[in-house]
């Protein structure tokens, strides 16, 4: 064993490549652990005195971190390194024994076969097993849509009222105003979810049909977005918009809901509005069309 | 060390051949194989800290009263799913750090997964015979991501039960059985109350099932198939260059577990996610500002937002917006993922098997491709921050909007041209990738700096670290048992002879000869001179090995 000449030592210290010497590599692998010993012990306290949730976050992670980087040090400055090799073993397996395997099939094979009536009474008898046993699972997880899609809980005369069930006079809402309101009965509702707007504005264009449906100036539209069904949450006054948070999608108030940017493709359902003789807003009639996202039946 | 239970095992089950071979099993070494290492750790994290919220947690959307500590929400009617999230955070003695690790681990299992497939797929170690594992392995994306979904999901408040309402909706929009389908997965229409239990069934019961399943499987497949390695000195198809399992390549993946956790723990600890108080309960009527789902749904959100508003109907039939952006392009997504091994074999009618991976600069399509693919679904996935954009730049949400609508056309051309080019310009750079030599710079009493080239000596030392061979060896147990086995001495019992022959067989195999400090079956058979052969601060026996760096050519 020849010692290294004292230059090439210096020139070790000028480039940085002295090694790391094996005890010291054991005293950063023993650093490593104590400390996650110190900060397990620490959880413990943590926990005893009832827990917070940063300091839990910070002995986690000298706790494992420690244990880990102690781990992985010794595995890999400790222990041998190899470069190992290794041969593949070939995955293919040899002719003789794909013959093999095929002559054992064809021993099942050519005497089911012989039966073919029986493989197929067979094949249809699992398949109607099959069938069958899964219609209740799947029949039961929930009902047939049937007209599910398309009606809403609004009605001929519904009065309209608040989160809270009450009812909303005309004179309620100020002009410029919104409010979300739902048929009597069904406060809260998701799907008859409908944004009352009193417009600031005069120049309201009414659809053809819809002459009747905005008494005083009261608009109503429902409020689930006919892109992807979230509610149409914000009301812009200044531009009389309705946005939908979730894609963007934005709605023109005054010329019937009708969708002038992003992604929906609808205008939203009007609902028609009249005011009865104590001042309260009722629906003349439930919405004419289905709210909401599109679906295949839908025409 | 009492080896009596090995053979008590074995006597009954016959596990020493498995045993053996996987102890010696050979591992290629490359940082880029621990990316699929840190996904299968975050799975382990979220199983444990999932067991623990799972006894906390109440899957129901019944209404009651909230009392909870948390003073804010004092007398709010709330769903049981909503409050008892509340109380697992604040009155469960480390509820919230389980809860927000699982929710991190849960984002950072989605995002190595996406890193390790991109490793795959770049360096085409999804090629024959690998392409079983590839399905395997898109599969269990794809379960991530609804497993994600559907965790994201449970704790009933305002953005999650937003998101169920898309999702309701896109299941809606799926031409001829959509209403059907909506109301079996959702029991009837939205929101309903069957939704978080059930919800709640498959993602802690069903989709983690199929997953631990289907990962077993990934691990076995790869385990008998062999790790893929990178090309280099000594490596061919037929071989494997690495560290062995035992001890080394356990201590490092094990110790990688840990390191994995303590990371997630402390994102857990210290990193606020989620925080479901501050968006309140789940109303129908109610939504907030900037709704945005988990990282990994963004590109959905985003194809939402972005696709123009265009709805088919005819013959008495729709098929809604939605359709396109929501099940067109996610189906398109995973078909051409999970067929990508047979596409590319179209074009390049390789039926090869291949055990040695690419360099991604090599194989300049395929890079180029993958690199135009990733930047179509970057560009979606900042799409679903058009709000957010719009807002923190002044712009316009229509200028955003159309711009992004432009991007997601015209970037991943552009980046898959500059990656064709810069692959191609790497793969004819001479020199490129190999290792540099060391550098001396050095300041001159004057101040005047100077950069040489380092003694060539030096490069040598480091290639023999202490711990390193210079040449891939075989395993000397491994060497001595196939070398008894051709002579056919026999493989029962221990004889001191076996050793001496596997030392003797290494050192032929590495070209020099040696002398064994100590001997014995039971001795890991390692190099003379290494380290863990004697000595060190713990070691109870022998003197500290005095290591000096050689000069090799004074050796001779």
């Amino acid at each position: 064993m020849s010692s290294s000449t004292p230059e090439l030592e210096q020139e070790k210290v000028k480039v940085g490549l002295v090694k790391t010497s094996e005890s010291r590599f054991e005293k950063v692998v023993a650093v490593s652990f104590a400390l996650s010993l110190l900060a397990s012990i620490g959880l413990g306290i943590v926990y005893w005195q009832g827990g917070q949730t940063q300091a839990e976050g910070a002995l986690l992670f000298f706790a494992l971190g420690g244990l880990g980087f102690g781990i992985v040090a010794w595995g890999k400055y400790l222990v041998p390194q190899g470069p190992y090799v290794q041969e593949r073993e070939e995955l293919k397996s040899p002719e003789s024994e794909r013959a093999v395997l095929i002559e054992s099939l064809e021993r099942g094979v050519t005497q089911i076969e012989r039966r073919s009536f029986l493989v197929k009474l067979l094949g249809v008898s699992i398949a109607a097993f099959g069938v069958i046993t899964l219609f209740p699972f799947i029949r039961s997880l929930g009902p047939q849509p049937k007209k599910m899609l398309y009606v809403t809980n609004w009605k001929k005369g519904s009065a309209l009222v608040r989160s809270d069930g009450s009812k909303v006079r005309a004179s309620d809402l100020e002009v410029g105003g919104v409010l979300t309101v739902f048929p009597e009965g069904h406060a809260g509702g998701a799907i008859s979810q409908t944004i009352l707007i009193r417009p600031s504005f005069e120049d309201i264009v009414t659809k053809p049909g819809r002459e009747t449906w905005g008494p005083q100036g009261y608009l109503a539209y429902s409020k689930v977005c006919t892109h992807a069904g979230c509610p149409v949450g914000l009301y812009q006054e200044l531009t009389q918009q309705l946005l939908c948070p979730c894609h963007q999608s934005l709605f023109d108030v005054m010329t019937g809901a009708n969708p002038v940017f992003g992604p929906a493709p609808r205008p939203l359902p009007q609902l028609p509005l009249e005011i009865d003789s104590q001042g309260f807003l009722l629906a003349q009639a439930g919405y004419d069309e289905p709210i909401g996202p599109g679906f295949w039946e839908r025409a | 060390m009492n080896y009596k239970p090995i053979d008590w095992v074995d006597e009954r089950l016959g596990t020493a051949k498995f045993t053996r071979k996987s102890l010696n099993k050979i591992f290629p070494d490359h940082w880029s194989f621990m990316l699929g290492e840190i996904a299968m750790y975050s799975f382990f994290i979220l199983l444990g800290t999932g067991v623990f919220l799972t006894f906390f947690f109440v899957p129901s959307s019944a209404d009651i009263v909230y009392h909870g500590s948390y003073a804010p929400l004092d007398g709010h009617v709330v769903s049981q799913a909503y409050a008892s999230t509340l109380d697992l955070s604040f009155n469960v003695r480390a509820g919230l750090v389980m809860r927000q690790m699982h929710h991190w681990a849960a984002n950072v299992f989605v995002a190595a997964i996406v890193v390790h497939l991109l490793r795959v797929f770049f360096t085409g170690a999804f090629r024959k015979p690998r392409e079983i594992n590839w399905l395997v392995g898109s599969l269990l994306l794809m379960m991530a991501i609804l497993e994600g979904f559907l965790g994201y999901s449970l704790p009933d408040d305002l953005i999650s039960g937003t998101g169920i309402r898309i999702a309701y909706s896109i299941t809606l929009s799926v031409p001829i059985v959509g209403s059907y389908l909506a109301s079996f997965l959702f029991g009837g229409q939205f929101p309903g109350d069957k939704i978080i239990p059930r919800f709640y069934t498959i993602h802690i019961l069903l989709v983690p099932a199929l997953m631990a399943g289907l990962l077993g499987a990934h691990l076995a497949i790869m385990w008998h198939q062999k790790h893929t390695q990178y090309k280099g000195k000594g490596k061919t198809e037929k071989n494997v260059v690495g560290v062995a399992m035992w001890p080394a390549y356990a201590m490092q993946a094990g110790g990688f577990f840990f390191l994995t956790a303590a990371v997630i723990a402390a994102l857990g600890g210290l990193a606020q996610i989620n925080p479901i108080w501050m968006y309140g309960q789940y109303i129908p009527y109610k939504v907030s500002y900037a709704v945005q789902p988990d990282w990994y749904m963004g590109w959905l959100d985003g194809a939402l937002r972005l696709f123009p508003s265009w709805e088919i109907t005819g013959f008495g039939h729709m098929i809604p917006t939605i359709f396109f952006p929501a099940v067109l392009l996610p189906g398109i997504t995973f078909g051409l993922l999970m067929g990508w091994p047979w596409i590319e074999r179209i074009f390049t009618k390789d039926t090869q098997a291949h055990n040695l991976l690419d360099n991604p600069r090599d194989n300049a399509w395929r890079t180029s491709i993958g690199v135009g693919v990733m930047a179509f679904y970057m560009v979606l996935f900042f799409a679903s921050s058009t709000d957010v954009l719009a807002n923190a730049f002044n712009l316009s949400l229509n200028f955003v909007l159309w711009a992004f609508r432009a991007l997601v056309f015209v970037v991943p051309p552009i980046a898959a041209y500059v990656a064709y080019k810069l692959a191609k310009e790497a793969s004819s750079a001479s020199r490129a990738g190999r290792p540099r030599k060391a550098m001396v710079v050095s300041r001159s009493n004057e101040g005047e700096y100077t950069t040489e080239e380092s003694d060539p000596r030096i490069e040598v030392e480091l290639k023999r670290s202490a711990m390193h061979s210079e040449v891939p060896q075989p395993l000397p147990e491994e060497a001595s048992f196939h070398a008894a086995e051709a002579t056919g001495e026999g493989t029962s019992e221990s004889e001191g002879g076996l050793a001496m022959s596997a030392s003797s067989l290494s050192s032929a195999a590495t070209g020099e000869m040696s002398e064994r400090p100590s001997g014995g079956p039971e001795v890991y058979q390692v190099p003379p001179g290494t380290p863990g052969s004697g000595g060190g601060l713990f070691s109870p026996r022998g003197p500290k090995l005095s290591r000096s760096f050689e000069d090799p050519e004074e050796e001779k």
